[in-house]
């Protein structure tokens, strides 16, 4: 009994806590479903309303929204799938060979882990100018393909394979390249679907890059066009919180589908020492 | 033991595979230059020519579209702008305030969620965590919608305990506790997970031992979870402080920096200067300031962390 008395607090903590962590998403959900008006309405809506299919139609009219989530999406995709490839290589290459500048590659890497990307943001806009690549996709993706923590994370994981098994593959007569997809990469695997869900969630919160290299609607994100509708003179805020919405319900996915591993991946190495 | 026996001999045979080595060494010496060759190739296209582009441009002042080398007097105006300096401050508020108030939330979450008696457990976590998986741009607009001064969720809440309306967005002190309310509200669950992480990984002998020795729950907490926890809520404190550092998304979104900017970062003000004002060479500067506090940060970081170790 006194037991149970004591832990009172604790359940009344998490909860107030829960509570707190959860209203912010089911305003969310409850604000889609209604129109602008009734979103800022005395008293506020507690239930969903009705509004969702126009929400979702106007949203579609004016933002083109099933294009920006198609960019979105395209975007995250290809820079995870080759920002992983680059990482993993490299750290193979740093975990597993001797050569001369091994040394200065890996303690580059650890340097521009230190570097904030804002730096770039001048110099690699100008440079974008100059290529003429203002305005596509590759400006988003190229620029930031060597991911430095996401090259330090595979190097970690390599260094532990062992090297009878690169070994006995090249001996089998695999070459390097061959040995590195067939045998490296498919041990490698919870680390690299850490690396990849990781990368994807970081490229599909992209903002300040995106916001200064797109201009026109048919190449916006997610995050610029939805910054572009608090532009407007007059906002719409229930498609607005529609479109944070379906902003959000990838990562909520991402979430549901592979925990274990999304947690892992925005860690990253944090807990190991 | 083994380490200290093995590091001469592996500096010796280091030297000796760059010329002759065995068979096996020498056949794998060469392809590790191919793996690695990609990533070295994107970093000193797009990182390293950038950075060097970036330290050149803020000796030169770039108005009107000419460039005119100006030495450091880029970095003097630094010194003298009443902006940098505000944004500064901005920023150091959220240092003092927001990360050390996240990151003890984040202790005392995570070290009652991993107590094995916790009823719904995995639930708690989950939700706890959830806000960690919103888009930062589209949490940022419902914190927007929500501390809207007429008609906002928030507002309206402390209406009906009897309170009047705050202008969470249009004044400097409000706007500032919204700030700061928002990035704890998005980040405090994604700390939990990592110290909570950190706890699971004290053994479980050591409990035992201090509860032999007749240690209370407090005296447990504060002889063996925190110094146990140190490197862990290190990690946190710091990677917190270099976030708020670069602050960008948040205050654009929430406040666009306003109200006379109350909530100006570093990264908002490079952002205007080189985006809106097109003076290159100052906004260079002002990324070079950035990167100087952030080496000291993670100077002090790794200095720290040696010396627990």
């Amino acid at each position: 009994m006194t037991q149970t008395l004591k832990k009172f607090p604790v359940y009344l903590v998490l909860l107030v806590g829960a509570v707190l962590s959860i209203i912010p998403f089911l305003w969310m959900v409850i604000a889609s479903t209604h129109t602008t008006a009734d979103v800022f309405a005395t008293p506020l809506p507690l239930l969903p309303g009705r509004e969702l299919w126009n929400n979702l139609a106007r949203l579609q009219k004016e933002t083109n929204f099933s294009q920006v989530m198609l960019n979105s999406l395209v975007v995250a995709i290809i820079y995870t799938a080759f920002s992983s490839v680059v990482s993993a290589m490299c750290g193979y290459g740093l975990a597993k060979f001797r050569f001369r500048g091994r040394g200065l590659v890996l303690g580059a890497v650890l340097l521009t882990m230190m570097i904030p990307m804002q730096v770039l943001l001048v110099p690699l806009f100008q440079m974008m100018a100059s290529l003429g690549w203002v305005n596509t996709f590759q400006a988003l993706i190229l620029p930031f393909l060597a991911n430095a923590f996401g090259i330090f994370l595979m190097r970690q994981a390599f260094l532990d394979f062992p090297d009878s098994l690169i070994e006995s593959a090249r001996i089998d007569g695999a070459g390097e390249l061959k040995t590195f997809y067939r045998i490296v990469m498919p041990v490698a695997r919870p680390q690299l679907a850490a690396l990849m869900i990781y990368t994807f969630i970081s490229q599909w919160n992209s903002f300040i890059w995106p916001l200064l290299m797109l201009n026109t609607e048919d190449k916006y994100t997610l995050p610029v066009a939805l910054n572009t509708m608090i532009g407007l003179s007059r906002v719409d805020y229930s498609g607005l919180m529609l479109g944070s919405l379906l902003a959000t319900l990838p990562l909520l996915l991402v979430f549901i589908i592979f925990q274990k591993q999304f947690v892992s991946g925005l860690m990253g190495g944090a807990v190991k020492g | 033991m083994t380490g200290t026996l093995l590091r001469p001999t592996r500096r010796l045979s280091g030297k000796a595979d760059g010329r002759a080595g065995t068979r096996t060494s020498a056949r794998r010496r060469r392809p590790g230059y191919w793996f690695v060759l990609p990533a070295v190739a994107l970093f000193a296209i797009f990182f390293l020519y950038p950075l060097l582009s970036s330290l050149w441009q803020s000796f030169f002042s770039t108005t009107g579209g000419v460039s005119t080398w100006v030495g450091g007097a880029q970095y003097m105006r630094l010194f003298h702008d009443p902006l940098v300096g505000k944004s500064l401050f901005n920023v150091g508020l959220i240092l003092v305030i927001q990360v050390p108030l996240m990151v003890c939330t984040a202790l005392g979450l995570a070290y009652l969620l991993n107590q094995s008696w916790l009823r719904f457990r995995t639930g708690f976590r989950a939700i706890h965590f959830l806000p960690a998986v919103t888009t930062l741009v589209a949490y940022s607009l419902v914190f927007r919608v929500m501390l809207a001064t007429d008609g906002g969720a928030v507002n309206q809440m402390l209406g009906m305990f009897g309170m009047s309306p705050v202008d969470w967005l249009n004044s400097e002190a409000w706007s500032r506790v919204a700030l700061i309310a928002s990035i704890t509200w998005r980040w405090t669950g994604y700390n939990m997970v990592i110290i909570l992480a950190g706890l699971q990984g004290i053994p479980a002998e050591l409990y035992e031992a201090a509860r032999i020795d007749g240690a209370g729950r407090w005296a447990i907490f504060a002889k063996i979870v925190i110094p146990q926890l140190r490197p862990v809520i290190l990690f946190s404190s710091i990677t917190s402080t270099i976030g708020a550092l670069q602050l960008f998304d948040e205050n654009f979104i929430l406040t666009g920096g306003g109200p006379n900017n109350a909530t100006l970062t570093p990264v908002l003000y490079l952002y205007k200067v080189g985006f809106q004002q097109f003076d290159f060479g100052y906004a260079s500067a002002i990324a070079w300031l950035l990167v100087a506090i952030i080496a000291v940060v993670s100077v002090v970081q790794f200095v720290i962390m040696k010396e627990k170790k």
